[in-house]
């Protein structure tokens, strides 16, 4: 089990065992607008050989963490506070040498769109035994022979000559997996998924994480899988953290979110996921409302403008006051864990079927 | 590659057809009789009647472009001697042959955009792309605003500057003028030094916008980032993965501007007083000499269009997208 530990108040030192700690981190970025708070107040922490699901909707903050681990924002715009620490190495503060050493090596990222990430100039090849060289020091004999390796392991039939074309030449799918390949081609701990099947048919999203399953399991790394799908999440990752404007809702493991909800947020991304075994005519229940601006956020919950319950918290505390999430399982709303339970088994749960 | 090739230079001919009967009909289009010319002071009717038919005058528009356009090619014997193909008849204000006085000329014209190209392209580029480097920092200010000014001068005001400057006032350079390399090498540089560095002053500052633009436009591509995200250098994903994205508009202007300054960088040739293909265009239309007016539109033409082909021809070993579909 990941230990999904600690709230705000209580920063514990990276120590603490976790292989990825991240500790009340804060994104700014500066625009002509103003000051985007793209993170605000994140902690969470990850061991070896689990999955993480990151689920929330657009702009909620889950990108930004992850390219915030890698140390891909840019610096001239973005304002990071906290702390990141990778098996007890701090990130957030050092240099670009020590991150670039870091990069492709013990932290690898998986971006959406297969087709924008990878070079249209360079062999698929090439791509991948790039990191492969300049981590392991090998001749580029060597990273060829590591490249079609790693071909072959993401499932591309005939890896000796497919190594030599270019990413344009491939299928989505394919492209996706050769993309899982360049992250893996050095064998790191932490990997990052950002939405790694969004762009992808239905049929290839399914092999493509039944493939990352089964290199997790050959590789023993940890995975962060960011989403805005619950239904891709709950099938690979261990535990789930909701994002919802920059902060985390709600966490837990997936068994725990996807059965008992707290958050009226998670219960409302419940509540929009299609599910095979329900009535053609039932209705998905969207969430009304867009996500608020990073701008200015709403004062107290950020949540509350979008909410159907806040009257049974009452008394205005959800405009007014921040909600805490508090240590290990739990979610942050001022509903008593009591109205969160009965709220759940009377009106979410019928309506999910 | 092959096809393409055969399809394009189909297009240029086409195209080079159209031009070339678009500036003849023209040039009659203008109330000059370009018999006058040769006419001299005792002009007389009977006079003016005799050089029409000499020049081939007399003929009704449409026929002398056809004599013209076919003469290019089969060549013609005229009375005042024999014109080998390439024939673009003889010249009306001098009397000589047309293809030789370009052929001529044309070593002015190459030395002019060679060296020129080669300043452009070096500096051009080079503090382009340290611009985009050094984003938002001062380096990056002084070049942007630097080739802005620069951008916006003319050679015409630079270069008779420069002229009284350098070369008059202080003797710091050499009088401009063409000195064929095989002659002195010495000599072809000092003499073209002045010319390649006014020529070039508007040119750098494009390329250095453009250089700038372009890499940091690259820069923010996703495969970009991708590339940082695996650990490569900051150097290397800035010459690998930017510049060659950069390449291609590079590239696409480069090729135009080549392609006409190789027709002849009229200002350039006309402020330092060099006799290139440049010089030659305005003196024969001037002059209101047809055939070298011809000679010079279609050599003009010819190398613009070919350029055009070299560049869609060299997108294929850029970018391996354009190779293979």
């Amino acid at each position: 089990m990941t230990t999904l530990t600690k709230p705000v108040e209580d920063a514990a030192p990276a120590a603490s065992g976790a292989f990825l700690s991240v500790r009340d981190l804060y994104v700014r970025f500066s625009t002509e607008d103003g000051i985007v708070k793209a993170v605000d107040g994140l902690s969470f922490d990850l061991e070896r050989g689990k999955t993480l699901g990151i689920v929330g909707e657009s702009g909620s903050g889950k990108s930004v963490t992850n390219l915030t681990v890698l140390g891909l924002h840019n610096p001239r715009t973005t304002e990071v506070a906290g702390e990141i620490v990778l098996d007890g190495q701090e990130l957030t503060g050092a240099s670009n040498r020590t991150l670039e050493k870091l990069r492709g090596d013990k932290m690898a990222m998986i971006f959406q769109d297969s087709l924008t990430a990878l070079s249209p100039y360079y062999t698929v090849g090439r791509q991948i035994a790039e990191p492969y060289v300049k981590h392991r020091g090998v001749s580029k004999r060597e990273g060829r022979a590591r490249a079609i390796e790693m071909l072959e392991k993401v499932g591309i039939p005939q890896p000796k000559l497919r190594v030599d074309d270019y990413p344009h030449q491939f299928s989505g799918g394919m492209r996706q997996r050769a993309m899982i390949a360049m992250a893996l081609v050095c064998n790191p701990d932490l990997l990052i998924a950002d939405e790694p099947t969004t762009a992808l048919d239905v049929t290839v999203q399914a092999q493509i994480l039944d493939l990352l399953k089964d290199l997790q399991q050959e590789f023993g790394s940890a995975i962060i899988l960011i989403t805005h799908d619950l239904g891709v999440v709950s099938n690979i990752a261990d535990d789930l953290l909701v994002m919802y404007a920059g902060k985390a809702v709600e966490r837990g493991s997936v068994r725990q979110l996807i059965n008992e909800p707290q958050h009226p947020y998670t219960w409302g991304l419940l509540g929009s996921m299609p599910r095979l075994m329900s009535d053609v005519t039932e209705q998905l229940t969207p969430i009304p409302g867009a996500p608020p601006s990073l701008l200015a956020p709403p004062p107290g919950c950020s949540f509350h403008t979008r909410c159907g319950f806040t009257d049974l918290v009452g008394g205005g505390r959800c405009s007014a006051e921040r909600p805490v999430l508090p240590e290990g399982r739990g979610s942050a709303c001022h509903l008593t864990d009591e109205q969160k339970r009965s709220v759940f088994i009377e009106t979410i749960q019928p309506r999910l079927g | 590659m092959l096809r393409f090739l055969v399809r394009r230079t189909l297009g240029a001919v086409v195209i080079l057809l159209f031009i070339s009967a678009f500036t003849f009909f023209l040039f009659f289009a203008i109330p000059h009789d370009p018999a006058l010319l040769s006419c001299g002071k005792n002009c007389t009717p009977d006079n003016l009647k005799i050089i029409h038919h000499n020049l081939g005058l007399d003929h009704p528009v449409p026929v002398q472009y056809y004599n013209f356009m076919v003469r290019i090619f089969t060549g013609y014997h005229y009375s005042a001697g024999n014109c080998p193909a390439p024939c673009f008849g003889y010249s009306f204000a001098n009397s000589e042959l047309v293809w030789p006085t370009l052929m001529d000329r044309l070593p002015t014209t190459l030395s002019l955009a060679a060296g020129g190209m080669a300043v452009f392209l070096l500096i051009g580029l080079a503090t382009g792309m340290l611009a985009a480097w050094k984003r938002g920092t001062m380096v990056d200010k002084v070049f942007s605003s630097a080739s802005l000014v620069l951008s916006s001068m003319q050679i015409y005001f630079i270069g008779p500057l420069a002229l009284a400057l350098l070369v008059y006032n202080n003797q710091i350079l050499d009088q401009p003028k063409y000195v064929p390399i095989t002659d002195n090498p010495v000599a072809w540089f000092n003499g073209l030094l002045l010319p390649w560095c006014v020529l070039s002053i508007i040119f750098t500052a494009n390329y250095t916008r453009m250089a700038r633009s372009t890499m940091i436009e690259q820069l923010q591509e996703e495969h970009v980032r991708t590339a940082v995200a695996k650990g490569m250098s900051g150097r290397y994903v800035f010459f690998r993965y930017a510049w060659r994205g950069s390449l291609i508009p590079i590239v696409t202007i480069l090729g135009i501007d080549l392609g006409s300054l190789l027709g002849g960088a009229m200002i350039t040739e006309w402020t330092f007083q060099l006799a290139g293909l440049g010089r030659l265009a305005l003196d024969s239309v001037l002059h209101a000499d047809l055939p070298m007016l011809m000679g010079v539109m279609l050599f003009s033409a010819t190398m613009i269009v070919l350029f055009n082909i070299i560049v869609d021809a060299a997108y294929a070993f850029i970018d391996p997208r354009v190779r293979l579909s």
